[in-house]
């Protein structure tokens, strides 16, 4: 029987280790796809011509340059629309809220974070964009405002979950000391609890962001898709494409390795260093913040 | 014990999904045992509910052959034929000389057969009062020297420009024919505010609601939201309305043939298909579909 549960013991073993380095592995081996299959593209067009302000495949114009700044305008965009409504949530969720509104609001905020983005998309086209153009009066609703918006909402839920689970972990006795000191709440929470859960907050946002950034159905239904390069504040009014959305919208009809298809995984390139360098900025703030007594707390 | 047995449905089912692979219509074929045919009909979404209607009523008639079919776009389509994963490409347009390369290059041989025809709408919004509108202002709408429809007799109003993506059939036919004018030496783009839709459907919505919108799409998929405006020929001033009968005759400019393409010239219920979709009572079906025939009733 020993020998059995030894046995036992060292298969389950195997298995987690082989699922955890797995993540390595398969992220590797994405890398090293997108690699072989996007750089080509450099050898088969011209730098300069990657950096044409205009994207028309078909005629074999690539400029990324468009597409690049159509992915920001809607992540910035995003960003500023996620980051304050979640943190904000999170923090109404984990510190204001009466018992009976937690358990309410955290069951809808999980809901929100299952929609089907297609689901957003189509509401995005039949409500959002209407309201928007003929409240700002805009030629079109389908922009990178709209965009901004949904993409806000998709990304809000995860903020919220995240940053709430922070706050939720900060010890209660870091209230508690703060209020006795004679500490309003709201002094509480933005002197106290936030900055203790400060890690877990920009995770949540880094989280958010990336969520944002990745999206692809919902940006392709209500961006409008116009290739047009970012050039004044404007921008956000008009429509825009975005990097993944172009990916989805032309994947489908390149053949395997045409110059297209090179480009398009090229693109894919620019998403994931442009998502990693997302990463490593936030990892890099956060280590050079971190202190002694919160190494020692977390 | 007990404990071993999640462990072993897990790798059960990896083993499974590893022998899990769909079927290809040409092992089917000949497998004698099995006698469902398969057919994958892929591509053109201007053809997709025509295709559809035709494998429904084939299908109804010929129970033994199962014939699927998916949208996405010309480009899609043919270059599924290239991969060789389907077995008919449906196209709104014709191959481009460098798909025949690729798919050449891929021991593919497309071989074309005009299925139907097909007249492009431009349509705007119900409340615009434009009803008509050269050849020649289209072209310059798109590209984007006319702005507002003041400029052409209209209200005070940005022009918004709609438009198919790029792997749309569609797309490339109005860029050819009507942006460039039909002219091959031209290098005309769409103005790069052109907003790219990735469904006619998506046009025909916002071209209902927003009445800056300016649109093209396939007479088949134009609805009663959305105003239908006559047209002219190059270089005339007879404005047209689409129609069966303007496109026959040729007086409706925005027109092309339909196709469909298949690796090789067709064998066995593969031909037959064809055979049955250039027939009369095939034919019908197109006429009730908004497209236009490509025979005589």
């Amino acid at each position: 029987m020993k020998k059995s549960l030894l046995a036992q013991e060292f298969l389950i073993n195997t298995i987690i280790k082989i699922s955890g380095y797995s993540a390595i592995f398969f992220v590797g081996i994405i890398f090293y796809f997108l690699l072989s299959q996007g750089l080509p593209a450099l050898n088969q067009v011209d730098f300069s011509s990657l950096l044409n302000p205009r994207w028309y495949p078909i005629e074999e114009y690539y400029g990324l340059l468009p597409l690049i700044s159509g992915s920001l305008v809607v992540t910035l965009g995003a960003t500023m629309v996620a980051v304050p409504f979640g943190i904000g949530t999170a923090i109404f969720i984990a510190e204001v809220a009466p018992r009976w509104a937690r358990e309410l609001l955290k069951p809808f905020v999980e809901i929100l974070a299952g929609l089907p983005s297609v689901v957003l998309g189509f509401l995005g086209i039949v409500a959002l964009s209407p309201i928007l153009r003929n409240l700002l009066n805009l030629p079109t609703g389908l922009s990178a405002l709209a965009g901004s918006l949904l993409l806000g909402a998709i990304a809000i839920p995860t903020i919220v979950s995240v940053a709430e689970d922070a706050l939720d972990a900060v010890p209660k006795e870091y209230r508690d000391g703060a209020l006795a000191l004679g500490a309003t709440e709201w002094q509480t929470i933005w002197t106290i609890t936030l900055p203790a859960a400060r890690s877990g907050v920009l995770t949540a946002s880094m989280l958010g962001i990336a969520r944002a950034i990745g999206e692809t159905m919902t940006v392709m239904m209500v961006t409008g898709n116009a290739p047009v390069l970012a050039n004044s504040l404007r921008v956000f009014f008009s429509p825009v494409r975005t990097m993944t959305a172009t990916i989805a919208a032309e994947m489908g009809e390149v053949a395997n390795g045409s110059t297209h298809y090179h480009v398009l995984f090229l693109i894919g390139i620019v998403l994931f260093v442009i998502s990693l360098v997302i990463n490593i900025t936030i990892s890099a703030a956060l280590f050079q913040h971190t202190k002694r007594s919160e190494k020692l707390l977390s | 014990m007990t404990k071993i047995i999640p462990l072993t449905i897990i790798f059960f089912l990896i083993t499974l999904s590893a022998c899990d692979s769909p079927p290809n219509s040409q092992d089917i074929e000949n497998n004698s045992t099995i006698n469902q045919i398969y057919i994958e009909n892929k591509g053109s979404d201007t053809i997709v509910n025509l295709a559809l209607a035709w494998a429904e009523a084939y299908q109804a008639v010929n129970p033994e052959v199962q014939i699927s079919v998916t949208g996405g776009g010309s480009g899609t389509g043919i270059a599924a034929l290239i991969n060789n994963t389907v077995d008919i490409a449906n196209a709104s347009r014709r191959i481009k000389e460098k798909e025949i390369e690729n798919a050449k290059a891929n021991g593919i041989e497309p071989v074309e057969f005009i299925i139907a025809r097909d007249a492009i709408a431009i349509i705007v919004n119900p409340n615009n009062p434009i009803n008509e509108l050269t050849l020649e202002q289209i072209s310059a709408i798109y590209a984007g020297d006319i702005n507002n429809w003041k400029e052409i007799g209209g209200e005070d109003r940005p022009i918004v420009r709609l438009s198919r993506e790029t792997n749309s059939g569609t797309h490339v036919y109005f860029l050819e024919e009507v942006l460039r004018l039909g002219d091959n030496e031209s290098k005309l783009l769409f103005s790069t505010d052109t907003l790219l839709l990735p469904s006619s459907e998506g046009i025909i919505k916002e071209v209902s609601q927003n009445p800056n919108t300016i649109g093209y799409d396939g007479l088949g998929y134009v609805t009663e939201e959305v105003k239908v405006i006559a047209v002219s020929q190059k270089g005339s001033k007879e404005y047209i309305f689409p129609s069966a009968t303007t496109v026959n005759n040729g007086q409706y400019p925005i027109a092309r043939d339909l196709y469909m393409y298949t690796n090789g010239y067709p064998q066995g219920a593969l031909k037959i298909y064809l055979d049955w979709i250039l027939a009369s009572e095939a034919q019908l079906i197109v006429t009730e579909l908004g497209f236009v025939p490509i025979i005589k009733q």
